[in-house]
């Protein structure tokens, strides 16, 4: 309701409101927030400490003395500071992040409670093994879990990332191919792979042949044969694959793998959509990274940290990299070097270490804590609700986007761009007008197998409320395009943060950090 | 199930929609001998309650490092974490959001990573840094691995006195990527046997600053050396907080420098996750691994930040990529630059001189001790002890004095005879003067 006097004055558009500049260039709550560079003072701190006693130091001509310029923030700006910065970010909490491949569903929060016990947080890797037997039962825990679920007699826990367990996988594939003296040259890849798969035979000094897709969006199981021979060191297969479907043939592919004396990694990365409903140990693979970080809900945090744990079959189990936790009349013991494997097992041959100490335990308690939560029955119930939701997804909106193949999908659904031929927008356009809406967008380009990929995950964190409301988004949005309203993606997004960034000039003249000027 | 939102009734919505009649329908592409019948072999869902005390108790069967007497480094230090610092870091907006691959609702986490950077790059005193590797270890291994891509060499030499473990991984790497290791015999201090390996085939030189057994020493001879063959010298730092006291690595000549982050910000956590920092020359850029942000404007003209340099990655140049590392250790680069920032020039200083003193204060204490010897006279914040006797006992003895004394140099280097009675002891800020008592107490009695 309207006051007379208000009334009385001409009011701005929402379109004047929009683009109107403030004084501060502050918007309400959308605060632009300066570097800390600008911010800080090198005189300043946010954090009182002793005074140290006077004791002459004994580092002679090694102290340092010029000044560093580190700025500092007392608490109350420091707080400010980050709180502002972190209000600029899209999260899984924000709302709907179906970002294919990378699994964002709910991280519980009783996950971040256990993994602050001091008893987990404040141990250290080295210290004696009788002072943290409980973190080494935790550690076993999680591993007979993981090995259950998988059906897999062995596992290689101290794998940082996904991308560290390929490493693993595939190091103990050319160790154990090396023990019989069968050295082998070449890792075949399907072109639809993720890149850590390539990058990751071409580190461990393999060349990368690789597998074109057939129509149906799988491996093309003849030319993957034709290319079997005994040059061939392993195959690396997703499943599902990245375009979210099932590896139909898995079976025989590594029927055929092995009897041409090959190895099969399996990209794990997937692992959501077959939690307590396939064993892939089941379907004949050798290795297999599983990233707690997406399957085990360990939050991403912005880009890391994660944990990659592997499974291995018996013929890598003895290859496995150290350290591990065996359990025997002591308790749990930590087998840290060569001479304990070779004591503890005869057949042990450690292909060698990954990193240094034991791996990714604040990760593995999240993970142990989601595992424990979930149980037998509700980690079968998050693949079925998660794939039930990508089927939902794909048969809500494939009458008006383009589904390169046919359903039904796993986890995540892809679509590519050919429903947007003809109207001049893209799939980054289309990711960004996403934005306006409220959503984070879906994986774009990857698989590179279709064009203009959109692969959407929706994962079983969401209620069918908000699946409804993203499908109702999209249709709003398909529409929009279809009916030539270009200006909307061109200029999208308009309500983020910052609109659409300049990432040709970034790579140009690379500003990769603050100067003083 | 708390987690899962999608009611009976949706399910069955969804499935109408979808024209499927069970969800066994949806499953139909895995193979019928596949398929799993019953339930896995693991016990079902518990609620909350249920499954904090589970952990709870697995958390109390082990000795928190805070509640004793804690003396352990080895590449791994207890220090003081700021309240804000685990406050800032679970915001839902750092913790719960993906890699900034979407800049425009990704600021935040880009703004940091930059001010993160900066931060790496002045305290190492090198040019530019990257968005974080996994831990030091890992660095390290990323660091040979760059330093052949730059010299076309492929010939490592580590320097005996670097972390055990991050030769291992060093020398894992090298089988598998057919390149040649070399490992000085220097243990405690010195670099005469390192700088005897150093010729024109040598990729590059890794050393560690403080070295593994706490000795701060004079590179600048290896320096001299490695550069004069057109090898790279490669510096690794363990211990971040050294830098706020001892000259950093590229005051004398360091190319690549990889460190262990885990100091500031990050915590113990039994080993991780920790935060790999690693920095460069400018003119070595486009061979780093890792993520890069970097400065630019968007379509109005204002600052912001973005992913750069990515055709040097995994998922633009596959095979041909500087590393295959996707996910890194962002969270905690946040909580390492948080506290960097609450810390300053001031505090940053300050904080380095303290471990400095408590520890001279530490070592000046033990070696006072009847048959007790320092045999690393130049420290930071570690340094190494003879004792009377083989270590690993007079520690396991210790521990059950409730003190966590050091760590046996036996323990990572089991082979080598001459380290059996050495002990590796590390004082930071949080040991009292009740601490160091207790410890000096119990190792008297333990060696009596
Ligand atoms: C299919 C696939 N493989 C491998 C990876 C690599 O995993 P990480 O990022 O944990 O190294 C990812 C995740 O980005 C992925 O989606």
């Amino acid at each position: 309701m309207k006051t007379s006097h208000m009334s009385s004055v001409a009011m701005e558009t929402p379109e004047e409101v929009h683009m109107k500049p403030t004084y501060s260039g502050n918007k309400a709550l959308a605060q632009e927030e300066k570097l800390i560079f600008e911010l800080g003072d090198m005189a300043k701190t946010g954090v009182d400490l002793a005074e140290p006693a006077p004791i002459p130091s004994r580092l002679a001509e090694f102290e340092r003395t010029d000044p560093i310029g580190l700025p500092g923030l007392t608490e109350p700006e420091a707080v400010r500071h980050y709180v502002r910065l972190s209000q600029t970010n899209y999260s899984i909490d924000t709302g709907m992040y179906p970002l294919g491949s990378c699994t964002m569903k709910h991280n519980p929060r009783l996950n971040e409670k256990m993994a602050r016990l001091p008893g987990f947080a404040d141990i250290h890797p080295l210290q004696p093994q009788q002072t943290v037997q409980g973190a080494l039962e935790l550690i076993d825990a999680l591993a007979e879990g993981l090995k259950a679920l998988t059906g897999m007699p062995a596992i290689a826990m101290s794998p940082r990332a996904g991308a560290h367990g390929e490493l693993c996988g595939i190091m103990a594939i050319r160790a154990a191919l090396e023990a019989r003296g069968d050295a082998r040259k070449t890792v075949l890849v399907p072109e639809s792979a993720h890149g850590t798969n390539p990058a990751t035979a071409a580190q461990c000094g393999y060349a990368v042949d690789i597998i074109p897709s057939s129509a149906d969006g799988r491996v093309d199981v003849a030319a993957l044969k034709a290319k079997l021979d005994h040059d061939v060191a392993a195959i690396m297969l997703t499943n599902p694959n990245t375009c979210g479907l099932f590896e139909r043939d898995i079976i025989d592919v590594a029927e055929a793998v092995h009897a041409a004396g090959a190895l099969f990694y399996c990209d794990g990365a997937n692992f959501n959509a077959l939690i307590g409903k396939v064993r892939p140990g089941d379907l004949g693979i050798d290795a297999m990274h599983i990233n707690l970080h997406k399957t085990f809900s360990t939050p991403h945090g912005g880009g890391g940290p994660g944990a990659g744990p592997v499974v291995l079959s018996s013929a890598l189990a003895p290859f496995a990299p150290l350290p591990y936790v065996v359990h025997g009349p002591d308790g749990w013991r930590l087998i840290e070097n060569h001479d304990e494997a070779g004591d503890q097992a005869d057949d042990a041959a450690p292909f060698g270490r990954l990193t240094a100490f034991h791996g990714q335990m604040g990760m593995y308690v999240r993970a142990y804590a989601y595992m424990l939560s979930h149980g037998s029955d509700g980690l079968r119930q998050v693949a079925e609700d998660a794939v039930l939701s990508a089927n939902y997804v794909m048969a809500s909106l494939q009458d008006v986007m383009s589904a390169p193949y046919a359903g039904p999908c796993m986890h995540e659904v892809l679509f590519d761009e050919t429903f947007l031929d003809g109207t001049g927008i893209s799939t980054l356009d289309f990711a960004k007008a996403m934005i306006d809406e409220g959503f984070h967008p879906m994986t774009m380009y990857f698989p590179l197998v279709v064009h203009g990929a959109m692969l959407i995950e929706p994962t079983e964190s969401e209620s069918k409320e908000s699946l409804d409301q993203f499908i109702a988004s999209m249709r709003f949005l398909v529409l929009a395009a279809k009916n030539g309203d270009v200006k909307r993606f061109k200029s999208a997004p308009q309500f983020a943060p910052r609109a659409r960034l300049d990432e040709t000039a970034a790579a140009r003249k690379p500003v990769l950090r603050w100067h003083p000027n | 199930m708390r987690y899962l939102p999608l009611m009976a009734q949706d399910r069955t919505e969804m499935l109408r929609t979808i024209g499927a009649k069970q969800i066994d329908d949806l499953f139909k592409d895995v193979p019928p001998e596949a398929r799993l019948e019953g339930l896995i072999d693991m016990p079902r869902g518990q609620g909350e309650l249920e499954v904090e005390r589970a952990l709870t108790n697995m958390a109390a069967n082990n000795i928190a490092a805070g509640s004793v007497p804690f003396f352990i480094g080895a590449g791994a230090y207890r220090h003081h974490i700021p309240a804000s610092v685990d406050h800032l870091i679970q915001r839902s907006e750092f913790l719960t959001s993906y890699t900034p691959y979407q800049p425009e609702i990704s600021q935040g986490t880009l703004q940091y990573l930059f001010e993160f950077q900066t931060q790496v790059a002045l305290i190492t005193g090198m040019d530019v840094a990257n968005a974080s590797l996994y831990d030091g270890s890992t660095a390290c291994g990323e660091a040979v691995t760059m330093a052949h891509r730059i010299t076309k060499r492929r010939k490592a030499i580590l320097s005996g006195s670097l972390h055990p473990q991050y030769q291992e991984v060093v020398r894992t790497l090298a089988k598998y990527d057919g390149f040649d290791v070399s490992v000085s015999a220097d243990r405690l201090s010195g670099t005469e046997s390192l700088l005897e390996l150093i010729d024109q085939h040598t990729s590059c030189v890794v050393v560690q600053v403080p070295n593994f057994f706490g000795t701060v020493e004079d590179l600048s001879k290896v320096s001299q050396a490695v550069h004069a063959q057109g090898a790279l010298l490669v510096v690794i730092v363990p211990e971040i907080v050294s830098l706020g006291l001892i000259r950093p690595p590229g005051d004398f000549g360091a190319d690549i420098v990889a460190c262990e982050g885990q100091s500031l910000g990050v915590g113990l956590n039994f080993g991780g996750p920790y935060l790999g920092l690693f920095a460069t020359r400018q003119k070595y850029v486009r061979h780093m691994p890792g993520r890069l942000c970097g400065a630019t404007t968007d379509v109005q003209g204002r600052p912001g930040y973005v992913l750069t340099l990515s055709t040097r990655e995994q998922h633009i140049r596959r095979e041909k990529a500087t590393s295959n590392i996707c996910t890194n250790s962002g969270l905690c680069s946040l909580a390492w630059t948080i506290h960097m920032t609450l810390l300053g020039e001031k505090g940053y200083r300050q904080l380095a001189r303290l471990n400095h003193q408590i520890a001279v204060q530490l070592a000046d204490d033990l070696s006072s001790l009847k048959g007790v010897e320092l045999l690393t006279p130049v420290f930071f914040n570690e340094f190494t002890l003879r004792l009377p006797r083989p270590a690993g006992p007079v520690v396991d003895a210790l521990a059950e004095k409730g003190v966590l004394g050091g760590m046996p140099a036996s323990r990572l280097m089991a082979h080598d005879g001459a380290m059996e009675n050495l002990l590796i002891v590390a004082a930071t800020e949080t040991n009292t003067q009740s601490d160091i008592a207790a410890f000096r107490s119990a190792l008297g009695q333990v060696l009596s």
